[in-house]
């Protein structure tokens, strides 16, 4: 199905299609605040972090929607609540710290407090002082809680939205992408660490780049140099309705037999020439039983859920500003890890994240394109491999998935 | 040889050692790097909030010398990044359970920053932490026989290619 002739042509976007996307759309102020009120504010659900952060009553996390802080915290009841960032007084931020427990939040300024729900529970001195001063008698603390969330999860992966009428989680997702979440997140998480990548580029950029199958063996030439392109042939793309989403995955051509592991030798590197003095990290463990080595995820318009053989990753796209971004990165394993796949997560943490040895050139290279948008006022990119739709794929030399992530951008941009 | 002459001799074999070790990588020397390591030793870089929080996720994660190896080659012949330079500025040492003068095993903490210089000439303070290391003595020169890069803050700048 073609998708080419569903749009309209804007003054952001001035032509009707998805292969030819605006430069302007990564540098422009007012897209960027655009973004925020429709895109990140408006009706999309917004990675938030995991229900294992957040294990007991009162426990809470600093989080973002977009670029706007928000708070993550486990209710008394056991539910999990969300709000703004921000009290409701003066517009301070409310928590500091990235994770903590509470019984009440509040703000350092003037103490105005909180409860887990974000009711305005406390103003000081709200009946003055001495007979004097004072909130009016009008004043009612019930109109001034905090902005609260919509929260909801899957399979311990929480998300927040700020709009009210945004669809269920599930509705929003679609059937293949909760299959394909649910997959890597099969049981009780335990975080293994964090870090944060900072990058010189629109959010979009990245975003673009982790949907962008064809890249992949062309820019990352690890598994090129060291011979080892045989281990993943068959795979594929899919993108769900929306366009917003995606799945990218690749597996071995025939499931090894026997131990389950895929640490065969034809997997390993050749010993010549170019060869790994220490090919360990090549091994690893088809833990999901479908011998899928790798498995790339994005939903729109925030969230990239990673499996490259045994490290999981959740990946969360904070906007920072027109040309900045925060890739916030939360390595994961199960509660039951044995010691061995526990270990495994770790070693082939090498392969991923700002030094991993498959992604250290994404963070330089969407930059690249930053820097290089100052003379590209009216032009276009060319987003036309594996034609001009959305629609899943099987070959890996397909942009489908960027067009699907512009399909859904247009819609919610209206633009 | 008393105490607090061999502490001043085990400040000065760390400081050399790491002296050497900024010189290779700051020199672009990176082959020389993993001989400043034993056979069997560690090298990870990890963030003070892992680290304060007991979580094992390493940014770069060498279980043994071959691995520190590999990476080396790897950056030389695979991976893709701009050219660019680090200078390190490493702060005097700190001996760690200095009263142990009996092993082979020196244990030694030391501030780093490290400024990043860029092909374009763009220079910014990339990372400042702490290492925490043991130096081996047992053999014809001192060695790492572990390296803990711990860095102050959590964010990382674009990528991190060249070791630190």
């Amino acid at each position: 199905m073609s998708d080419t002739s569903s749009y309209k042509a804007t003054a952001f976007w001035p032509n009707d299609g998805l292969t030819d996307v605006p430069y302007n759309l990564y540098d422009d102020e007012a897209i960027y605040r655009r973004e925020r009120e429709r895109l990140f504010m408006g009706p999309t659900w917004n990675v938030l972090g995991l229900e294992c952060e957040v294990p007991n009553p009162g426990d809470y996390k600093t989080s973002f929607i977009g670029d706007v802080p928000v708070v993550l915290v486990r209710a008394k009841d056991g539910t999990l609540r969300g709000f703004e960032n921000r009290c409701a007084h003066r517009g301070a931020l409310l928590c500091l710290e990235r994770f903590g427990n509470a019984r009440a939040f509040t703000c350092v300024y003037h103490a105005w407090s909180y409860d887990h729900d974000g009711n305005l529970t406390g103003v000081a001195f709200q009946n003055g002082v001495k007979g004097e001063g004072g909130m009016p008698d009008d004043f009612r603390r019930e109109d001034h809680g905090l902005r609260r969330l919509q929260i909801a999860s899957l399979s311990g992966l929480v998300f927040g939205s700020f709009d009210p009428a945004v669809p269920p989680l599930a509705d929003y997702l679609g059937p293949d992408i909760v299959g394909r979440i649910r997959r890597v997140l099969p049981k009780p998480l335990k975080v293994l660490g964090y870090y944060t990548q900072t990058m010189r580029n629109n959010w979009k950029l990245y975003f673009e780049n982790v949907k962008d199958p064809y890249h992949a063996s062309i820019l990352h030439l690890f598994f090129t140099t060291f011979r080892l392109n045989r281990l993943s042939q068959k795979g594929g793309i899919i993108v769900d309705d929306s366009g917003g989403h995606h799945v990218s995955y690749s597996k071995l051509d025939e499931k090894p037999g026997g131990d389950g592991d895929y640490n065969s030798a034809e997997l390993r590197a050749d010993t010549d020439e170019f060869g790994l003095k220490a090919p360990a990290l090549l091994g690893g463990r088809d833990e999901f039983d479908d011998g899928i080595t790798l498995q790339i995820l994005t939903v729109f318009p925030g969230l990239v859920l990673q499996q490259v053989r045994n490290s999981l990753v959740v990946r969360q796209i904070v906007p920072r500003g027109v040309d900045r971004t925060d890739v916030v990165w939360t390595n994961y394993g199960f509660a039951d890890d044995d010691e061995e796949l526990a270990d495994l997560r770790l070693l082939q943490a090498n392969f991923i994240g700002p030094a991993g040895y498959i992604s250290m050139e994404d963070g330089a290279v969407v930059a690249m394109i930053q820097r290089a948008l100052p003379g590209t006022k009216g032009d276009t990119s060319v987003v036309k491999m594996g034609g001009d739709g959305t629609a899943s794929q099987e070959s890996r030399a397909t942009e489908t998935s960027i067009r699907g992530f512009w399909k859904a951008y247009r819609k919610i941009m209206d633009i | 040889m008393d105490v607090t002459a061999q502490h001043g001799l085990y400040h000065g074999i760390v400081s050399g050692l790491l002296a050497d070790y900024a010189h290779c990588i700051d020199g672009d020397d990176l082959e020389s790097w993993p001989a400043l390591f034993t056979d069997t030793a560690t090298y990870r870089i990890t963030t003070a909030f892992n680290h304060a929080q007991g979580l094992p996720i390493g940014i770069i994660d060498a279980r043994n010398r071959n691995m520190m190896e590999d990476r080396i080659t790897a950056l030389r012949k695979a991976n893709i990044y701009e050219p660019q330079r680090y200078r390190h500025i490493i702060s005097v040492v700190r001996l760690i359970d200095a009263a142990d003068v009996a092993s082979d095993i020196i244990q030694a903490e030391a501030s780093f920053i490290v400024v990043r210089t860029t092909i374009d000439g763009s220079q910014d303070l990339f990372v400042s932490g702490r290492y925490l290391d043991e130096v081996d003595i047992s053999g014809a020169r001192p060695l790492f026989a572990k390296k803990l890069v711990v860095l102050d803050s959590d964010k990382i700048d674009t990528l991190l290619a060249i070791p630190l």
